[in-house]
């Protein structure tokens, strides 16, 4: 199979890679850039817990070919750091195995940004595409909320 | 008792790494090079293999070896029935029929393509009731020939794996004394545990011998004894690691993968070699939830006093019996619930069929022995015309009171099965009544169950604790349960923290498991984690205390007896300014001129259970569990009439806990169990074709439950204490799953004003009940 070499954005890093054409984007970061924290759960775009930002939105990256991200900016779990997100997460006791955490946060932050004022049902049209097999959803429902108050400038 | 760390929803140890991506699961370890060993799976269900061709296979660059199933022993833990790839024919679709070694996946995935396999189609036998009858194709033509442990009773000549016997009283006496019967039929398909993380396995043989298994597994040791029992390797010689599992909920205590990783590495010298299962083959191949026929019986008198029970079991054990065998069992040994009933006969089977064969399930058979038994109940309560929480509580279980298998219950070794049905009825305003009309077309419905569960472990399953200090002062904590994502890990740090009256935080945990290095835990299973490590962490934690007092008494020049412990000090009891912090006698103690005595404290501690036995092989009289824990619970539901859709409301436990360790962490629990007991219920089955293929072996078409369409969680406990356990602590990992299947089959049935006898409820199966289908 034809092999690329491309350069992709993660991160905030430039990285050079060289990948095959059928290579998913999820593959590529996990294998060849070491960035774990997305996770394969059904390499089907059914579960989620591959979830990353591409340009801000939220994406499955195993439903993206590696050769379909260059010139995008991409931000894995690795990139977030100390966000309202994550800490709430922590606080909530929103994650219990924690294999689907990285795609429920990546998802949420995603939200919280481009959605600030989401109610009730565009949480859920926005939560619903991933699956958590230990929680109960409401532990994470509170987080989300949570940090989407913190996001709001206080009235 | 005041407690300073316990009931505390102390953040969990790895709660950093699983936010920020660093938290490793096994396949996220990376080594110089691994290579891929892709499996090839069966089409069918039951077939001869005629031929294995692999002649173009071998062809594909990158491919090491092509591995099929000749001369590999039987595997299987209870009874060896399973070869490891299948040899002469296939029982399951999805069974492994080969192995290919490749340098890279997709070339490991080209060359699996290429392998051409020419099978001779035999008949199905497609559920367990099927493989009880006369004339049932044979899956196991040598049943009577396999190793086995003493006490697996196989009927040669059928596909009766295993038949376990309860006989308590005297039935007839029972039948003569009940004045009403009432008797229902049931059953569900198997269906599976879809942990996010798929099972993986990475396998590496070192040139001197050394077997490293890396692997995603709640049963680390039980993979090392195994995989030394059958390949007849030095145990010493096999290292098992466990970094953290993405999900277990016992479709991880089976020992499958290993052995794959362990022979593609074999046939490779050694190189290490990665088995990852795609969602398709975790759910075909790797072991399922176990399904179920069952037959109840129940007689009473008119007030509702059960006089007797007969109940059979046909579990759907699948194509080989491994862990299905104590499903059987643990089945067997609650068959009736929580309730009193002297003159009960159970017969459970362990049936081969041509399933996937079965792992454990959360619940370990009580969340489907229960929704058989519980349906029943509340076919009784309406033929009785009585309330069917106050049936359930003219019956509940007390101590004075004996289990199906003969165990004299006492204060300790059951909860307050009474107080939990009492805290439920407030929970849910049961006072209301359980059925409110919204109009026409829509009503909303309440209906309840009770559970209990003991854990039916191996007798002599050992669990460990090592304890070490770091230099200032702090510990670090060693056990062999895997962080399956319990929290298990972080509760035993705040028991020790408790213990030793110092802060949590200078408490550090291992999370990893490995083999060589961490104490014994038999397998995180059973809800058995706390109670098990608990206990040998306290040991531990005493034998820590005795040596630091120990060089304290000699620093200060005072005896043992006058000495405290805590805030990471030993100190005089009386006069507490005089004392010595743990960093200045955990490595020895240092006079001012250079002189040292004593050393580096170790602490250790260990547990096993005390007094359990095997079963009676004619009445199952025998101690098959330490302790049962008891619950209640209570689903509504609001059901359409015109289409039979409904939506979930509420789902209630109260679950006689003993003490609450952690208490988020405690409710996480219980709603999470809560959730995937639902979600089993509601939605969950394998669908198959008329040759036995599972139809929808991806996560679009088998689908658990998903962010909103969860109900609102009304958790509560009652707190009787297990006087053995850790703090009373009983065991609550799977409680909150129990009740479930069984609270909405009967809101349903009362909904639906039909008596629904299947899983999962759709609102397909509920029409089909209407309308006669089923």
């Amino acid at each position: 199979m034809k092999l690329h070499t491309i350069h992709l954005n993660v991160n905030d890093e430039e990285q050079k890679v060289t990948v095959r054409s059928g290579d998913t984007l999820l593959y590529t970061i996990r294998e060849q850039l070491g960035l774990t924290g997305a996770k394969p759960g059904c390499l089907n775009g059914d579960c989620g817990a591959c979830t990353i930002q591409v340009d801000g939105w939220p994406m499955k990256s195993c439903l993206m070919m590696a050769v379909e991200a260059e010139g995008k900016q991409i931000t894995t779990i690795e990139g977030l750091n100390n966000t309202p997100i994550q800490e709430a997460f922590v606080h909530h006791f929103a994650f219990q195995c924690g294999y689907c955490t990285p795609g429920f946060i990546m998802n949420g932050h995603s939200l919280i940004q481009k959605k600030p004022d989401a109610d009730d049902s565009t949480i859920k049209e926005w939560l619903e595409s991933n699956i958590c097999r230990c929680t109960s959803y409401i532990e994470i429902e509170k987080a989300i909320k949570f940090a989407l108050g913190k996001n709001k400038p206080s009235s | 008792m005041i407690m300073e760390v316990i009931g505390k929803s102390v953040i969990r140890k790895e709660a950093q790494d699983k936010v920020t991506g660093r938290a490793q699961y096994t396949h996220d370890y990376h080594t110089s090079k691994k290579l891929s060993g892709r499996v090839v799976l069966s089409p069918y269900s039951h077939a001869r293999i005629i031929s294995i061709d692999t002649t173009d296979a071998r062809k594909v660059p990158g491919v090491r070896a092509i591995i099929t199933g000749e001369h590999l022993p039987l595997t299987g833990e209870s009874m060896r029935d399973r070869p490891p790839l299948a040899t002469g024919k296939v029982r399951y679709h999805g069974e492994a029929v080969a192995i290919v070694v490749a340098d890279t996946p997709d070339q490991g995935d080209l060359a699996a393509n290429l392998i051409q396999i020419q099978y001779e189609l035999l008949p199905v036998v497609h559920t367990p009731t099927q493989a009880f009858q006369q004339n049932s194709p044979l899956i196991h033509e040598r049943l009577g020939e396999y190793d086995r442990e003493k006490d697996v009773y196989p009927v040669p000549g059928t596909n009766i794996a295993h038949h376990v016997k309860i006989r308590k009283g005297n039935l007839e006496k029972g039948w003569a004394e009940s004045s009403v019967t009432v008797e229902g039929d049931y059953s569900f398909s198997p269906s599976d545990h879809a942990a996010m993380e798929t099972r993986s396995s990475t396998a590496e043989i070192t040139p001197d011998g050394t077997i490293k298994i890396i692997t995603s597994s709640q049963a680390p040791f039980m993979v090392k004894q195994l995989i030394a029992s059958y390949f007849n390797e030095d145990i010493g010689k096999i290292v098992v690691d466990t970094p953290l599992v993405g999900g277990a909920y016992g479709g991880k205590a089976s020992v499958q993968l290993e052995i794959l990783a362990y022979l593609s590495s074999r046939a490779v010298k050694g190189l290490p070699v990665e088995i990852f299962n795609q969602r398709e083959q975790d759910i075909m191949m790797s072991p399922s939830h176990i399904g179920l026929d069952a037959k109840i019986k129940i007689g009473a008198d008119q007030s509702g006093v059960i006089k007797a029970m007969e109940l059979q079991f046909f579990w759907d054990g699948g194509a080989y019996s491994d862990k299905a065998i104590d499903l059987t069992r643990a089945g067997a040994v609650d068959c009736t619930g929580p309730y009193k009933v002297d003159n009960v006969w159970c017969d459970s089977y362990c049936m081969y069929t041509n399933h996937t064969y079965a792992s454990p399930f959360r619940g370990f058979s009580h969340s489907e022995l229960s929704f058989a038994v519980e349906r029943t109940f509340d076919l009784l309560a309406k033929k009785l015309n009585l309330d069917s929480l106050e049936l359930r509580e003219r019956n509940a279980i007390h101590p004075g009171h004996t289990t199906p298998t003969r165990v004299l219950l006492n204060q300790s070794n059951v909860g307050n099965l009474q107080e939990c049905i009492s805290k439920l009825r407030t929970l849910i305003r049961w006072e209301e009544g359980p059925v409110k009309e919204i109009n026409e077309r829509l009503v909303r419905v309440k209906g309840v169950s009770c559970s209990w569960k003991t854990s039916t472990i191996d007798s002599n399953a050992p669990s460990g604790v090592i304890l070490t200090f770091n230099r200032d002062g702090s510990l670090n904590l060693m056990t062999g349960v895997v962080e399956i994502g319990t929290g298990a890990k972080t509760v035993l740090a705040q028991l020790l923290a408790e213990k030793l009256k110092m802060d949590v935080d200078k408490i550090y945990v291992r999370m990893n498991v490995d083999t060589q290095t961490t104490p014994e835990h038999w397998k995180t299973v059973a809800s058995r984690g706390i109670y098990m490590a608990g206990r040998a962490l306290l040991e531990a934690a005493d034998d820590v205390i005795a040596q630091l007092k120990q060089m304290a008494s000699i620093v200060l020049r005072a005896p043992i007896e006058d000495l405290e412990v805590a805030h990471m000090r030993v100190f005089i009891r009386d006069d507490p300014r005089k004392g010595v912090d743990f960093k200045d006698i955990c490595y020895g103690y240092q006079y001012p001129n250079g002189n040292s005595i004593g050393g580096q404290i170790i602490g250790k501690g260990n547990f096993i259970l005390r007094h359990l036995s095997h079963l009676d092989p004619e009445t199952g009289e025998g101690k098959p569990g330490p302790e049962w824990t008891v619950a209640a619970y209570g689903v509504e539901v609001e059901f359409d009439r015109r289409d039979f859709t409904y939506r979930l409301i509420k789902a209630a436990s109260v679950i006689d806990i003993g003490i609450v360790l952690n208490e988020k962490a405690a409710l996480g629990q219980v709603m999470g169990a809560m959730s995937m007991g639902l979600s089993f219920a509601g939605r969950e089955t394998f669908y198959y074709d008329e040759l036995g293929r599972v139809l929808n072996p991806q996560l679009r078409t088998y689908r658990p439950i998903r962010y909103g369409e969860n109900p609102e969680y009304l958790v509560d406990f009652v707190y009787t204490p297990d006087l053995q356990a850790p703090y009373g602590a009983r065991g609550v990992g799977e409680h909150g799953l129990l009740g479930m299947p069984a609270a909405l089959g009967n809101a349903l049935s009362i909904a639906a004003n039909v008596s629904l006898h299947h899983l999962p409820l759709t609102p397909e199966l509920i029409w089909k009940t209407k309308v006669g289908k089923v």
